[in-house]
């Protein structure tokens, strides 16, 4: 047996520490992802630092701002009363991923850090840089339908699965992550990365960190959000394609705008170039439409993905119609 | 004894023992000093072992032993010449990627899983092909096997025909993917005594293989297999995997448990193969069939041949005086499939059902008038009269139901928003068989009545047909009667597959409840009793505890003279979103036309099963193999998609309900395959209906539809 030692701790200070205390530990929340990929031998922690008692589950609005702590559950913010009323597409993106099972334990802050789903990076008979830097890319030349069209590098062409992230980085969160010395804060946009010359680096939490809530500005986007989710089946897969868009519309006329899309990058893609120029125009079809063309600008298929060059902008014009349609 | 939980006649005998946990399936029993197999598969798709390094793995802690082709443990069979390509730790070779290779005994199943990781092999690779659309292109020249040409009239007519239609098919490999999990329990005894815990859909059948491969006699195997969790045609077969483990356990002289993993469930227990199909269709203008070809290649393994009925269907569904068939099969470094639900004929209905389909777009017909148009007096194939046949009135019954009348012939017609509505049927046919089987009937003067036969129930409901039956001639309630099953030392019968159980079983059912209550009859005269006395009063004049009898029963003449088939009718509302090529099933009709009804409700669960497996092989299941490296991609439940509940619409189930009065004392056929074969094409039909786009290939994902 592959032994490891399991730990439990109740603060976030005495999980940060023991963090620092042995390199190949790792925090455990809900485990959905983190058991699966011990088991399939992607990785093999010595410690498994259980962090679901540590108290970072709130859900309150402070100010102008909405804060969700790391260890809610899926469930929990999907469902919250603050969050269903002042942001919907948050629990629309959240109600779409996964299962009900999955969201009842899977937590905020492990949904941020679940790996991708690429089959390559699961099997360890198969090459991978993600899993094993150097060993090639699988994925290149093999199977990679559900693969990037954004921003991809030679080294890997993975993307990030969340749908909670696309919707959390079109509502311009910020991330409170903490060490041992203190807290930091960066923006929810650069908090995941893309693949380049570090495929094994999904995002920029660093060794010693923890992430322990989420900050999120009230806005006036309820009434028309949406999160449009296309998928091989109804329920319980990965998005081939997802859009998140937020529109405040006055007679008519946008006046402000978020757009992001899942399932085309190795990191939830705000898509800011659409934005601005929807940013002032009418809430028309052929504004949708261009905006849907200005964001597929760089897109590049790699084969079984290609069809995404096309369901990508169609999804983005089906998400905006049926966000402005909302009364 | 008494099941007191039972509310209905018609519910599961067993459904409260499936819903309380109480069934107890195969790697639930415990055996004192149990132990446990993991096994140990190849990396490479083709080649031979040239090392196999077991040392770490048997001194890894818990481990018992380590057995390979390099100790081959004793099994005489595989020790001579000839049988299997694939003999399990008797050979080197590699045929493809995941083949068990060597098996770890451990006394827990997590030291077993570790050091079964510690083993290493080295290989001599060879080059590979599991690419089967390739291995067809490459194949033309070849010779290959596969089942004898079929043609009447003249071949290829449809080439010469007014209207005529050419096209091709595809479809990819599916994997059956029970949720229960596959694996066996032995327990090699003294004296070559064995037990087996098995997961199969034939007890008798594992018992025989057993038996064969190990040179013992089959009275010393006992194999149990009470509640089977899914089967679909994947335990038709005992797998290497299940020699291995009796391999083991006789070397150990201990019980020995194996369950693979879900990845494990892609490479070594059988998949649908995957298949190329050519179909010709030619036609009057009046919508008269003149010519129907249809040329088929099947997936294969290298080491063993596998073939099914993928061309059968076009041979007599249509009245049609000019059909040829041709089916072959081509082989791939792949493991050796095996049937899978409603099996080569869903594959050959997929096409053949699609085609008709076609054609009746070509004529510009709306496809419920040229199918009945074409519909048959009889079976033109074997030149015999249908048993029994209500395919016309199936088709009206389904119309109905689905709402037909608003389908337009016209493509893309029914419009709302950016969803574009149609409508689909198709049909699906399956041979009725009766095989021959064996039933004792023990009636106790208490007033219950056991049943007793070496079948399975992988899940249709077996005991629960079979106590409809009894109860209904005897009188009894079904609460006061059991039926036994899994257990190979009951009379015998057949394995579960081909439809076949309620037929086969159920007529060795019926004959020995005729024979009991003609045994009451007697006891009864000879009490001086009236003929009509309840048979507790007789038994207890007669001073009987009990009164048992055993019958084998099965077809006679009447094959001869009658082609016995059952059918169903497919009818399927799809909605189809035209900018992210998202397909909705939106209701679902089938219609059943299988004779007598046996088990209402276990009936309508078996349609209800077939219609979800349907969307599965309509919509969402593929098992993707990266051709490269000959390894499955998505092997697991989250990327292989079987259809969720979100998935599935209001499913309705009608039945046509009539005996056939040929086919057996019932009068009833069976249903398990008809439920699946045709609901593919059904929905692709229903597809193109709505948007005008033909998709040939399965499955019908939404970058086929934005394509
Ligand atoms: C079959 C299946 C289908 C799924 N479908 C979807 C889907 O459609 N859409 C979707 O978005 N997701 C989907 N998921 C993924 C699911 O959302 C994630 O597994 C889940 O969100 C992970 O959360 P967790 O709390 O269980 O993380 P864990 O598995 O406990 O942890 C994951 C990683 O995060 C780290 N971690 C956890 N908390 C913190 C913290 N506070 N600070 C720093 N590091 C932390 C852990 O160390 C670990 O490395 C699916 C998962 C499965 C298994
Ligand atoms: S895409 Fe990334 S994760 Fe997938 S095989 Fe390539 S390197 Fe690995």
């Amino acid at each position: 047996m592959i032994n490891f030692q399991y730990l439990r701790t109740t603060t976030a200070k005495s999980a940060i520490a023991l963090l620092l205390k042995d390199k190949n530990s790792k925090f455990i929340a809900g485990g959905t992802n983190l058991i699966d990929l011990m088991k399939r031998g992607v990785t093999a922690p010595d410690k498994l630092i259980d962090i679901n008692h540590v108290p970072l589950k709130n859900i309150e609005q402070v100010g102008n701002n909405i804060i969700i702590g790391a260890l809610a559950s899926n469930t929990a913010v999907a469902e919250n009363a603050l969050i269903k009323d002042k942001l919907p597409l948050l629990a629309m993106a959240l109600n779409a991923g996964a299962s009900a099972q999955l969201r009842n334990v899977a937590t905020v802050g492990g949904n941020m850090m679940q790996r991708t789903r690429c089959g390559y990076f699961y099997d360890t008979e198969m090459p991978c840089n993600k899993r094993t830097p150097g060993s090639g890319c699988g994925a290149i030349g093999g199977f990679n339908r559900m693969h990037a069209i954004f921003g991809t590098s030679e080294n890997c062409i993975a993307v990030h699965p969340s749908d909670m992230c696309i919707a959390l980085i079109a509502l311009d969160t910020t991330v409170v992550l903490a060490n041992a010395k203190g807290e930091r804060k960066i923006l929810f946009k650069d908090f995941h990365r893309l693949a380049g010359d570090t495929p094994q680096l999904d995002n920029n939490l660093k060794p010693d960190e923890m992430i322990i809530r989420l900050e999120i500005p009230v806005n006036n986007l309820s009434k028309n959000s949406h999160y449009t989710k296309v998928r091989d089946r109804a329920s319980y897969a990965f998005a081939l394609i997802s859009v998140a868009v937020g529109l405040e519309i006055v007679n008519n006329k946008i006046t402000d705008v978020r757009l992001a899309m899942g399932g085309v990058a190795h990191k939830p893609w705000r898509l800011t170039e659409s934005e601005n120029f929807l940013k002032g125009k009418e809430a028309t079809l052929e504004n949708f439409e261009q905006a849907a063309k200005l964001a597929m600008k760089d897109a590049k298929g790699f084969g079984e993905n290609d069809f995404k060059l096309k369901m990508a902008p169609n999804s983005i014009i089906e998400a905006l119609t049926v966000a402005k349609s909302k009364a | 004894m008494r099941n007191q939980i039972l509310k209905d006649e018609n519910d599961r005998v067993d459904g409260i023992y499936k819903v309380t946990g109480k069934a107890k399936y195969f790697a639930e029993y415990e055996l004192p000093g149990l132990t446990y197999g993991v096994l140990v598969t190849s990396t490479i798709t083709k080649g031979k072992i040239t090392s196999l390094d077991t040392k770490a793995a048997e001194k890894a802690p818990g481990v018992i032993s380590v057995l390979s082709h390099l100790n081959k443990p004793s099994a005489p069979a595989y020790e001579q010449e000839g049988g299997p390509a694939l003999k399990i730790f008797y050979t080197d070779k590699i045929f493809f990627n995941g083949q068990p290779i060597a098996i770890v005994v451990a006394n827990t199943f997590e030291r077993a899983t570790y050091a079964a990781s510690l083993v290493k092999a080295t290989y001599a690779k060879e080059s590979f092909n599991t690419d089967f659309e390739k291995a067809v292109s490459d194949a033309s020249s070849k010779k290959l096997q596969g089942q004898p040409d079929y043609k009447r009239g003249v071949e290829d007519a449809y080439k010469t025909a007014e209207v005529s239609i050419e096209e091709e098919y595809h479809l990819p490999i599916e994997t059956h993917n029970p949720m229960e999990l596959h694996g066996i329990i032995a327990d090699w005894r003294p004296n070559n005594q064995v037990t087996v815990y098995a997961k199969t859909q034939g007890v008798k059948a594992t018992q025989g293989t057993i038996a064969n491969v190990f040179k013992i006699p089959i009275e010393n195997i006992q194999v149990n297999s009470e509640f089977v969790g899914g089967g679909f045609g994947m335990a038709l077969r005992t797998w290497p995997l299940e020699i291995a483990t009796v391999m083991a356990s006789k070397h150990i002289s201990k019980p020995v448990k194996v369950v693979i993993t879900r990845m494990q469930m892609f490479t070594m227990v059988g998949n649908r193969p995957a298949a190329v199909q050519t179909i010709g269709l030619g036609a009057k203008k009046d919508g008269t069939l003149t010519g129907i070809t249809h040329r088929a290649f099947g997936e294969t393994s290298v080491y063993e041949n596998f073939t099914e009925g993928v061309v059968n269907m076009a041979k007599f569904m249509y009245q049609c005086d000019n059909v040829n068939t041709q089916y072959s099969v081509v082989p791939v470094d792949l493991g050796v499939p095996i049937w899978m639900r409603g099996p080569g004929e869903a594959t050959g209905a997929f096409a053949l059902e699609s085609a008709i389909d076609e054609m009746a777009h070509a004529l510009d017909m709306d496809p419920l008038v040229f199918r009945t148009k074409n519909d048959p007096e009889k079976d033109q194939q074997r030149n015999k009269p249908f048993s029994d046949k209500n395919i016309k009135e199936a088709y009206r019954v389904g119309a109905q139901k689905i709402g037909w009348s608003e389908r337009k012939n016209k493509h893309g017609s029914l419009v709302d928003g950016q969803w574009k509505m149609g409508y689909g049927v198709s049909i699906g046919v399956f041979n009725a068989n009766r095989g021959r089987a064996s039933v004792k009937g023990i009636l106790k003067a208490d007033g219950s009545l056991v049943l007793q036969s070496a079948t399975s129930d992988i899940g249709p409901g077996t005991g629960t047909g079979m106590t409809l039956i009894a109860s209904k001639l005897l009188g009894i309630p079904v609460d006061r009667i059991k039926f036994e099953l899994g257990d190979s030392s009951l009379p015998p019968a057949p394995s579960q597959g081909g439809s076949a159980t309620l037929s086969t079983v159920g007529s060795a059912v019926n004959d020995v409840c005729v024979s009991l209550k003609s045994t009451v009859a007697e006891l009864a005269a000879n009490a001086n009793m009236d003929a009509t006395s309840n048979f507790v009063d007789v038994l207890k004049k007669n001073n009987l505890p009990s009164i048992e009898v055993t019958k084998q029963s099965q077809a006679g003449k009447e094959r001869e003279e009658f082609s016995m088939y059952s059918f169903s009718i497919h009818f399927v509302k799809v909605k189809v979103h035209s900018l992210t090529g998202v397909v909705k099933v939106d209701k679902i009709v089938s219609v059943g036309d299988s004779g007598t009804i046996v088990s209402p409700k276990t009936a309508r669960s078996q349609m209800v099963g077939g219609a979800v497996g349907g969307v599965g092989m309509a919509l969402t299941e593929e098992s993707i193999i990266d051709h490269r490296y000959g390894r499955y991609i998505n092997n697991n439940f989250a990327d292989y998609h079987v259809p969720v509940n979100a998935d599935i619409p209001e499913i309705e189930v009608h039945f046509i309900n009539k005996p056939d009065p040929h086919i057996n004392p019932m009068g009833a056929k069976g249903m398990g395959e008809i439920a699946l074969i045709g609901f593919s094409a059904a929905v692709a039909n229903a597809v193109f209906n709505a948007t005008g786009k033909r998709i040939r290939t399965l499955p019908i994902t939404p970058d086929k539809i934005l394509a």
